[in-house]
């Protein structure tokens, strides 16, 4: 018997332990998932908890429902990659070997990494949205806010899904008008970029989008540090950011486990082909999402439109064929905006989020980077198709490659149709 | 601009196009023209800069830098006020960092 090994039981794990299940002979292959939390999270869930939107049930499930039957689940820590002796090593002591090698590891904050960031505010009044105990923390925050200042801010870049701080800031600033205190509410969001978004048409778009919702952008901060004493954010370049609740992002790194193994880079994601997503170093190792080192964007869509391009590799290099197949950087990512109103952007390696209709040309139903209340109910209706599709392996109807089709080349940036706060 | 620069053929943000034109005197123009004075110590993130792309084939990230070196990320600061992953990058004649998405 071979053995196909995926370190990681997340969305990449599942996706591709379904998608190798199906197509792997199982007289031949065997395929062992090792993951260290039983519990799956749904973390596109995460931003909606602290406004009420979604509770705790909705976000987390048994990890094993979305497992295909016949794998080997082992529930346990990683201790070590040895890729040289195709080898993992579990915390337990259990040496296990593979053939092949799929790392799905994702990526996860470090809030120790940035100085007072863990001080006496950890947890009071400052908080975080990628964790299930964060998020839930975060929620009484905002219920019993009394008014003063909201500091949505990240930390450094990469981060996995880079809109959801804007996402924050938007529901925030939707959040207190509909409880009729935004007066009393002010809400600055300071990123490391030099613009709202990484992209200049989708980050002129979303800067507008701030400005006309009374968010203030601290463009180019750096966080030096956290100064719970004083409830201060400090950067780099001497500039200070007061905060009454602080919204952090913290950095954002690879598995500790990628780190011991030699195999990460300085934020331990693992150095991967951009293209045929092997390993730059190990043939029979193939990586997938948020722990790749690659220059698109950390998030679900991306896992989904990467999981072909790794599955059709996988199977070619098995049988000494050429890496045919090749994964373009898409990206699809929905905005929620408040007011039941969502920008949706789509983009890859080399083209930058433009206007249009995803995913058919001019028909859409989805408006790329306008507020609509379509684009809403994706997002929205995301949930049950994450669950009820995605992880189950039934396809999911958003074809795997960018086309630029139906996108306008040049934009004007328009976003006209977003509801105003009068509807409240 | 400097005589040194017309020569130098550079992307709409102002990344030399080839890396491999660069040389010192291309690189103290272009830290003037940025309103740069290098020092030592910018040199020795010049230097590590151009190592790294010669072995890696793109700029380093800041914590790259920090970690590999014996500059701060305040001295960083310090040293290319504003932005100094992508000023660092631009003096030493590399294209963008690609880093952040």
């Amino acid at each position: 018997m071979k053995t196909l090994m995926i370190l990681g039981g997340g969305t990449a794990g599942t996706l591709i332990a379904r998608k190798m299940y199906k197509e792997l002979d199982k007289g031949t292959w065997k395929i062992v998932l090792v993951d260290q939390d039983p519990n799956h999270y749904y973390q596109p869930g995460y931003l909606f908890v602290p406004f009420g939107m979604y509770t705790a049930k909705h976000v987390v499930r048994p990890k094993k429902n979305f497992f295909p039957r016949g794998i080997d689940y082992i529930t346990a820590e990683v201790e070590r990659i040895d890729a040289d002796n195709n080898r993992v090593t579990l915390t337990d002591g259990r040496q296990l070997y593979y053939n092949y090698l799929v790392i799905a590891t994702g990526t996860d904050i470090h809030p120790q990494e940035t100085e007072g960031m863990l001080g006496d505010g950890w947890r009071k009044n400052v908080h975080e949205f990628y964790t299930y105990e964060g998020t839930l923390a975060l929620t009484e925050a905002v219920k019993n806010f009394k008014g003063g200042r909201i500091a949505v801010q990240i930390t450094e870049m990469p981060i996995k899904c880079p809109v959801a701080p804007l996402e924050f800031a938007f529901l925030a600033d939707w959040y207190f008008t509909k409880k009729k205190m935004r007066d009393k509410v002010e809400i600055v969001y300071a990123t490391p970029l030099s613009g709202a978004f990484t992209k200049p048409v989708a980050s002129q778009a979303l800067a507008d989008m701030l400005k006309r919702k009374n968010i203030q952008m601290e463009a180019d901060f750096a966080t030096m540090e956290v100064d719970s004493s004083a409830n201060v954010l400090r950067s780099y370049d001497n500039r200070e950011i007061p905060y009454d609740l602080l919204v952090t992002v913290p950095v954002n790194m690879g598995a500790a486990m990628i780190g011991r193994s030699g195999l990460g880079d300085d934020l331990n994601y693992v150095p991967t082909n951009k293209e045929t997503l092997q390993s730059n170093r190990y043939p029979n190792i193939f990586v997938m999402g948020d722990a790749t080192n690659l220059p698109t964007s950390k998030a679900g869509s991306v896992i989904h439109f990467q999981m072909e391009t790794v599955a059709e590799n996988m199977l070619a290099h098995m049988r000494n064929k050429p890496l045919e197949h090749h994964f373009d950087g898409h990206a699809l990512c929905y905005i929620e905006t408040g007011y039941s109103q969502a920008v949706m952007i789509d983009f890859s390696y080399d083209v930058e989020p433009l206007m249009g209709k995803y995913p058919l040309p001019v028909v859409g139903p989805f408006s790329l980077l306008k507020s609509t209340w379509i684009n809403h109910l994706g997002k929205m209706g995301f949930y049950y198709m994450y669950y009820e599709m995605m992880l189950r392996g039934i396809d999911v109807p958003l074809p795997t490659r960018y086309s630029l089709v139906g996108k306008e080349k040049t934009p004007t940036l328009n976003l006209e149709n977003e509801r105003t706060p009068k509807n409240v | 601009m400097s005589d040194v620069l017309t020569a130098v053929s550079f992307d709409a943000e102002g990344f030399m196009t080839d890396g491999n034109a660069w040389n010192e005197e291309i690189g103290k123009a272009i830290a003037a023209r940025e309103g740069i004075d290098l020092t030592d110590r910018h040199w020795v993130v010049i230097n590590y800069c151009r190592a790294e792309w010669k072995a890696k084939g793109e700029a380093p990230t800041l914590r790259n830098i920090t970690k590999n070196t014996d500059v701060s990320t305040k001295e960083l600061y310090e040293l290319f006020p504003g932005g100094p992953g992508k000023l660092a990058a631009k003096v030493s004649g590399l294209k963008k960092p690609t880093g952040c998405i």
